[in-house]
C-alpha cells in the first residue's frame, strides 16, 4: 500500500481514537483520587508513540507486560488488568 | 468467499450466529474446550461438557449445514486445582477417537503459575502419548509475553513435540516472532478490545507472511464477534490483497494445519 492509501483508509479512524485518548486522559485528570499502576503504565506506554523505531505496537505491548521469567507460586485471581502491577 | 472458523466457542452462541456464519461463507467451525465463566466442581461436569462438544454441538451445527469439530482439555483458568485437573485429563482419552475430535486444546497458561505450568505439561504429555494435535491458549494482556515464552520453552524441551503440529493462539506483535521462529503455527484472535484488531492482524500478515498463520474470532460468552474472520478478509481486500491470498489465510491455512489430525474432512 502507498502511504496515501494508508492515510485514506485509516486516518479518520485513527484521528477519532487519538481524540478519545486525549479525552480519556482529561477525564482521569478531572477525577478525584490517586493514580494507580494502570494509568502510570499507560503514561509510560504513551512515550513509545513518539519514538522513530517502527515497532511501536510491539514496544507498547512490552511496556505493559510482566517482564519477569519465572512462574509465580500460585494464581490468586483469574483476571488480567492490562498492566503489570509490580512495575516501578 | 469461503472460510474456516478455527476457534469458536459455539456452546455460548446463538443459532442466529450459526446462520450468520454460514451465510458469510463459513465451511467448518472448530471448538476448543474452555472455561465456562465459572469453575466446575467435579470431573462429572467435564464429562458432560465433553459430551456436549462431541455429541450435541455437532448436531446443532449440522442443522445449519456446518461441520463442527472440537478440542478437549481442562482450561488453564481451572488448573490451580491440580487434583481435579488430573482427574479431567484422565477421562480425555476415552473421547479422543470420536469423529469430530481434532486434538488437545485449548491448553495453556492464564496467570503463569507453577500449577498451571504443571497441568500444561500434563496435557502436552497426553497429546504426545496419543499423537494428538495441540491448540494453545496464551495468557491475557500483561501476562501474555511471559506465558508465551514459558510454553515455547517447555515445548522445545520435549523432543516428542513436532512444532508443525502445534498452534499457539492469541499472538500479538510482541509474541508472534518467538512463536513462528520456533517453528510453531500462530493464531491471531480478533477481539474488539483485548488481543488483536483486524487491522493489526493484517499488519502482521504483511510483516511476517502467510505461512503457519491463521486468524480466528474465538467468539464466546464475552464481548466477541462471530463474523470477525470474514471482516478481516474484507480488511485484506480493502488493502489490495488478491483473492487467492485472502483464501490462503482464511481457508487454506486452517485446512493445512487441521488436516494433520486425519479427521478434518469437509464435504466435497
Amino acid at each position: 500500500m502507498t502511504r496515501q492509501k494508508v492515510l485514506d483508509l485509516y486516518f479518520m479512524e485513527s484521528r477519532a481514537k487519538l481524540i478519545d485518548l486525549a479525552a480519556f486522559l482529561d477525564r482521569v485528570d478531572r477525577a478525584e483520587g490517586q493514580d494507580d499502576f494502570r494509568i502510570k503504565a499507560f503514561r509510560r506506554a504513551l512515550t513509545e508513540l513518539q519514538k522513530a523505531d517502527p515497532q511501536r505496537a510491539k514496544r507498547v505491548l512490552l511496556s505493559l507486560s510482566d517482564p519477569t521469567a519465572e512462574p509465580i507460586k500460585c494464581a490468586t485471581t483469574k483476571a488480567a488488568t492490562g498492566a503489570w502491577p509490580d512495575a516501578p | 468467499m469461503r472460510y474456516i472458523e478455527p476457534h469458536a466457542h459455539m456452546v455460548s452462541r446463538t443459532t442466529d450466529d450459526y446462520l450468520a456464519m454460514v451465510t458469510a461463507g463459513c465451511q467448518a467451525v472448530c471448538e476448543p474446550a474452555f472455561w465456562a465463566g465459572f469453575d466446575r466442581r467435579s470431573v462429572d461436569g467435564f464429562y458432560d461438557y465433553f459430551c456436549q462438544l462431541t455429541e450435541h454441538e455437532p448436531k446443532r451445527a449440522a442443522k445449519f449445514g456446518l461441520p463442527h469439530f472440537s478440542w478437549l482439555c481442562i482450561n488453564p483458568k481451572e488448573a490451580e486445582d491440580v487434583k481435579l485437573a488430573g482427574e479431567v485429563i484422565d477421562i480425555i482419552p476415552q473421547f479422543l477417537a470420536r469423529p469430530n475430535v481434532l486434538g488437545i486444546g485449548e491448553i495453556g497458561l492464564n496467570k503463569n503459575s507453577r500449577n498451571e505450568l504443571a497441568v500444561f505439561e500434563k496435557h502436552v504429555d497426553l497429546a504426545a502419548r496419543h499423537r494428538q494435535l495441540i491448540l494453545i491458549h496464551t495468557p491475557h494482556l500483561e501476562d501474555k509475553r511471559k506465558g508465551t515464552q514459558l510454553m515455547v520453552d517447555a515445548l522445545k524441551a520435549d523432543r516428542r513435540i513436532d512444532p508443525g503440529r502445534v498452534i499457539i493462539d492469541h499472538v500479538e506483535e510482541h509474541t508472534i516472532e518467538s512463536v513462528l521462529d520456533a517453528g510453531f503455527w500462530a493464531g491471531m484472535t480478533l477481539y474488539p478490545e483485548s488481543k488483536c484488531t483486524a487491522a493489526r492482524a493484517v499488519d502482521m500478515i504483511e510483516l511476517y507472511g502467510r505461512e503457519r498463520l491463521w486468524i480466528n474470532s474465538a467468539c464466546d460468552w464475552g464481548v466477541s464477534i462471530p463474523l470477525a474472520v470474514p471482516r478481516a478478509a474484507l480488511e485484506m481486500r480493502q488493502r489490495g490483497h488478491a483473492a487467492k491470498k485472502v483464501d490462503d489465510m482464511i481457508y487454506q491455512n486452517p485446512v493445512l494445519f487441521l488436516s494433520q489430525s486425519g479427521k478434518f474432512n469437509l464435504p466435497a
